[in-house]
């Protein structure tokens, strides 16, 4: 990097001009109606986890359903597509969505830019109580009428506002009006991390010198903020042809032997308006992961990241390119062929900046110091994890390959691999590398190795299994295999296997719940940086940071994030703050 | 010295040429766009989210619009108004477009005056385009009513495709509280400017930060653009 280095005159602390913290005169206004970015980043993090423990505890009953159907009586085929409907949506939005960007966002945004707290901190604020009434909203599905909605996670129409679809009366309203509110909410905090990192940068700290966990969030921040609307203008839309009769994406039909009142809207409208949303959404996910990663494999290998740039504008490019993919998830629903063409040759383009970013990731840790350590651990399973996913995305981006694959087991183990387990594994591996930064002390090691290789080894033995029962024909959302001549009855077998193998991964992830808890108290000190990286989080003056982050001064940045092991210095890291020696004369 | 071939690297070999000087300079020091408050990126961020809510809305009408197997009612006709015992379409439209773009230069005028810190001319100017904005949605109001009262429905019209009332409704409507919002927020800035606050650093309510008179400006961008949206739906609404 040949502009590591400002320049040898060392650079006066600058505060960033239009800084004014609000600060907080009672327990309340500080750990309420915090507005502090790091008290709304745990409130985020902990909501989103509540609402993921939901999740967990629906795909149990799913998997349990598949692997012993009949044995859970209250497990009927309707609540079956509303455990399905609910689970994906609780991960996609409001787990990952939310913990990606309004929880390590937030907590680090403002920490790894040396910024004081975000640009607007009582929009941040709002943003997140907005989230949590979007929560709730459709945590309250599960107890109105009827329950929540059983549209499946894409929500469809015109099925998923008529008679027959589970949730019709009550729950498909909630789920709409819920999603409305986080995308308000989300916009909220959007807002601030955008302009937090292009405007509110610590001296020295230029776009190129930000660590690669920036770059994700913000990137996928630009995705959100530009791929929500689409969600949002189809959620207005249905939630009026459900609510007032309209028929913006209902043709004319007939149920139950009745003529209906709709006629003339298109359904096809809402699934490009959903994709347009869902396709972003996917990297909205992956990004952030893709940024975290990097800089967990250059801190615990000792190396500095392989291709800076190239990693950046990998981030960069894919952003763009996945706003032109969308249709590749619409190859069966009816569209004219040709966009098929065209949107699987995009996809595959996508495969370009991807693999870039794979061999970046390999080459940095290639002859490096690599220390195993539990982020490390996590972090080498997402690149083993998401390369597998990426893999059979070749196969499901081709439209000929896709069709046969559509709708079976193959696609549900795809899109777990590629967007499910491996961010999951990047926000595991977050947790053990930020977790001493948050509380000062360790998680416990040894709990994270059981944890670990349970949950790495655990969703090998779900997913795997699953490709081939969709290749075999396996239809996902059904809540029974039922006999069909093209299923060897042996692919039963294999379904208990599954569910066996998910129950134990489930259970496990209690353990870590426990760690989370245990290690508050009783884990060992960690210090400022206990795993010696360089990017400025770790070097505030204290630990856990105190509100306004930086003490007296804030920092400056004299150099790159990545400065490990470089040949001559005393130590094998330079903090970004670190100022170059005095040249020799 | 920690790294040699830095201190060889002079300054003059290594500035940038071409695309990577562009890049460098977007990606320099603190800030990306050097003159630009953080309250103004913001705005401008927001209008292009808000931007792509409108273009999905549009293009979605659109969409029905071809999708719908009944003829679209004529908006010359629907849109008309007897007066002076002959019907003249559009024209309550044009009176609207008409006083929604007056009141983007009043807003103009506004800024300017705002950035000469004349706090008289600059609030009565803001409550004048205010008093537009809300003419207009009086407007909206009223010609809403007439088309109920004709019998225009979200699900259905007497003239043809169901479509027409469910997206005059709702891209109107989605439209109006923008503009109702714009309105609220023009008493409230235009309040500030009166009472002085950007002068004497008085904090806000709620965000417990002091303002100035970008606030102004920053309030103008979001009334420009809610204009710059009604020229759309114009086109596309009514003169389609």
């Amino acid at each position: 990097m040949v502009d590591a280095v400002i320049g040898p005159e060392p650079v006066p602390p600058a505060e960033v001009a239009e800084v004014e913290l609000y600060h907080p005169h009672s327990w309340i206004t500080r750990y309420v109606f915090s507005q502090d970015a790091k008290v709304i980043a745990i409130q985020y993090s902990l909501t989103a986890m509540a609402i993921g423990l939901v999740a967990l505890v629906l795909s149990w009953l799913m998997r349990w359903q598949l692997a012993f159907p009949g044995t859970l009586s209250f497990i009927d085929p309707s609540q079956y597509l509303q455990y399905i409907t609910m689970h994906g949506m609780i991960m996609v939005v409001y787990l990952l969505t939310a913990l990606f960007l309004g929880g390590f966002g937030n907590y680090l945004i403002p920490l790894m830019l040396g910024a004081r707290d975000m640009a607007f901190p009582y929009l941040n604020m709002l943003s997140y109580w907005i989230y949590l009434l979007a929560v709730l909203v459709l945590v309250s599905s599960f107890f109105v009428p009827g329950g929540p909605t059983g549209a499946g996670w894409t929500l469809y129409p015109p099925q998923a506002i008529l008679q027959g679809t589970p949730g019709y009366e009550m729950g498909i309203i909630l789920m709409l009006t819920s999603l409305i509110i986080f995308i308000i909410g989300f916009t909220m905090g959007g807002l601030n991390y955008v302009v937090t990192v292009l405007q509110g940068r610590a001296r020295g700290m230029t776009l190129m010198r930000m660590p690669l966990t920036v770059w994700g969030i913000f990137t996928a921040t630009v995705l959100a903020l530009l791929a929500f609307p689409a969600l949002f203008v189809g959620a207005v839309m249905m939630l009026f042809d459900r609510v007032l009769g309209t028929s913006f994406f209902m043709p004319s039909l007939v149920s139950m032997g009745e003529q209906l009142q709709y006629g003339g809207g298109s359904p096809i409208l809402f699934q490009h308006l959903f994709w347009f949303f869902g396709h972003p959404e996917v990297y909205i996910v992956a990004l952030p992961a893709f940024g975290i990663v990097s800089d967990l494999i250059s801190t615990h290998a000792r190396r500095n990241i392989f291709g800076y740039r190239m990693m950046v504008w990998a981030i960069v490019a894919i952003g763009v390119l996945s706003f032109v993919v969308w249709a590749h998830h619409m190859y069966v629903s009816g569209m004219n062929p040709w966009f098929g063409f065209f949107f699987a040759t995009t996809t595959l383009i996508i495969a370009i900046p991807t693999a870039i970013k794979v061999y970046n990731w390999v080459l940095t840790l290639w002859r490096g110091d690599i220390h195993l350590t539990i982020p490390m651990l996590f972090a080498l399973a997402f690149i083993v994890t998401f390369v597998n996913g990426g893999l059979t995305g070749l196969f499901l981006g081709n439209v000929v390959v896709d069709v046969p694959l559509s709708d079976t087991m193959f696609v549900v183990a795809h899109f777990h691999m590629v967007m499910g387990v491996a961010p999951i594994f990047v926000i595991f591996g977050a947790l053990y590398h930020w977790y001493p930064k948050v509380t000062g002390r360790m998680l416990n090691e040894g709990l994270g190795q059981l944890h670990f290789w349970i949950t790495f080894l655990g969703a090998y033995a779900i997913f795997f299994p699953m490709h081939y029962l969709g290749l075999l024909g396996v239809p996902r959302r059904y809540h029974e295999m039922g006999s069909t001549s093209f299923v060897p009855e042996s692919a039963q077998s294999l379904n208990v296997f599954i569910t066996v193998a998910a129950l134990i991964v489930g259970a496990v992830q209690l353990v870590f719940l426990f760690n989370l808890i245990w290690s508050l108290r009783y884990g060992r000190e960690s210090g400022g940086n206990p795993w010696r990286a360089t990017t400025l989080e770790w070097q505030t003056p204290e630990t856990p940071p105190p509100h306004g982050n930086w003490g007296k001064e804030l920092p400056v940045v004299y150099r790159w994030a990545y400065d490990y092991n470089v040949p001559g210095a005393k130590e094998d890291f330079l903090p970004q703050n670190r100022p170059p020696e005095t040249s020799p004369a | 010295m920690a790294r040699s071939e830095i201190a060889d690297a002079t300054v003059a070999d290594s500035r940038p040429t071409r695309w990577r000087s562009i890049v460098t300079d977007w990606a320099s020091d603190q800030r990306a766009f050097k003159q630009v408050s953080w309250g103004k990126a913001m705005m401008w961020i927001f209008l292009l989210s808000d931007t792509f809510i409108f273009s999905c809305f549009l293009l979605s009408y659109m969409t029905v619009r071809m999708s719908t197997t009944v003829e679209w009612p004529n908006p010359s006709e629907v849109f008309a108004l007897h007066l002076f015992g002959r019907n003249i379409p559009l024209i309550l439209i044009a009176i609207m477009t008409f006083v929604l773009i007056t009141s983007s230069g009043t807003m103009a005028m506004a800024v300017n005056f705002a950035y000469r810190r004349d706090r008289r001319k600059t609030a009565i100017l803001m409550l004048v385009t205010a008093l537009l904005g809300a003419a207009f949605v009086g407007m909206q109001a009223f010609e809403w009513t007439k088309l109920i009262e004709e019998g225009v429905r979200p699900w259905e019209n007497p003239w043809g495709a169901p479509q027409f009332g469910s997206t005059f409704f709702m891209i109107t409507g989605f439209h109006g509280t923008h503009v109702t919002f714009g309105v609220i927020f023009l008493l409230i800035v235009a309040r500030k400017v009166w009472r002085g606050d950007f002068d004497t650093g008085r904090r806000g309510f709620f965000t417990s930060r002091s303002g100035n008179y970008e606030t102004v400006e920053i309030t103008g961008l979001y009334w420009h653009f809610v204009d710059l949206v009604w020229v759309f739906i114009f086109a596309f609404f009514y003169l389609w």
